[in-house]
């Protein structure tokens, strides 16, 4: 994703997972989502390598939509939209 | 050709109705292994599934069984190979060596000591937060008789049930995965 993408979305929540180890991204993730809205955007700060691939499984299998993920230097943001 | 659509409807509701009682978004383990790097990575996997809202039943078999055991309680009533393989056997998730590398009692220290540095949840907290997701732990009653093992010495885990296989298999008969550690 690029910078301007990022900033052109209007984020809801921000979970912050960093720091976490598996599964706790994904817990942290399912119990966050529950407090965003109907097509709301959820952002998920995550230090984990394999975050980045169990976060677009998770949202293939909820049906939501995966908009990508922005690099920082030392951690990742990932986009999803709840899509109901 | 007369299309018959009444007999063709009927026909594909047998199917459909088939197809809803087939095999649903559901997750059966056997945790046959007693060590403590294969059941965290049970518990992880269980975990880890629950997140993703599939329903989780696990099968405490063996060697397993005895990582459900609370420290802090004990069975009254038990024959003397009941007593001596409650002693031999490890008493609960603290109490579990490695598969590999334990390197007589360093190796558990170990994994747990790089564990916590690393912010893994203890398995005592896999435990835990899978009992909060409503994971089901099903234990062998068979297992439980030949090593003498009881209800009451069990910890507190909010969806426990003593059964035979004949629950895992009709539950892995229903779920899209099953596995065996």
């Amino acid at each position: 994703m690029t910078q301007e993408e990022v900033n052109a979305l209007n984020v809801e929540l921000i979970v912050d997972a960093r720091g976490t180890a598996c599964p706790g991204p994904l817990l942290a993730v399912k119990q966050a989502v529950g407090d965003v809205e109907d097509g709301g955007i959820m952002e998920v700060l995550s230090s984990a390598e394999g975050t980045k691939n169990d976060i677009p499984r998770w949202c293939e299998k909820k049906e939501y939509e995966f908009l990508g993920i922005f690099e920082e230097d030392s951690y990742s943001r990932l986009f999803l939209r709840k899509t109901e | 050709m007369e299309i018959d659509f009444e007999k063709q409807f009927l026909d594909l509701q047998k199917k459909v109705n088939k197809i809803d009682k087939g095999t649903k978004d559901q997750l059966t383990m056997v945790v046959f292994s007693g060590d403590l790097d294969k059941i965290l990575a049970a518990m992880i996997i269980s975990v880890g599934a629950a997140a993703m809202d599939t329903e989780v039943k696990l099968f405490f078999t063996f060697w397993a069984t005895a990582a459900l055991r609370d420290k802090k309680k004990s069975a009254k009533g038990k024959s003397f190979m009941g007593k001596m393989f409650g002693m031999m056997l490890p008493n609960g998730t603290t109490k579990l060596k490695l598969s590999k590398m334990h390197m007589g009692g360093m190796g558990s220290k170990m994994i747990k000591g790089i564990m916590k540095k690393q912010d893994v949840s203890s398995l005592e907290e896999m435990f835990e937060t899978a009992g909060k997701l409503g994971v089901q732990i099903n234990v062998c009653e068979m297992s439980m008789d030949l090593m003498g093992l009881k209800k009451e010495e069990f910890i507190d885990y909010p969806n426990m049930n003593i059964c035979g296989v004949a629950t895992f298999l009709a539950d892995a008969d229903k779920s899209k995965v099953q596995l065996f550690i």
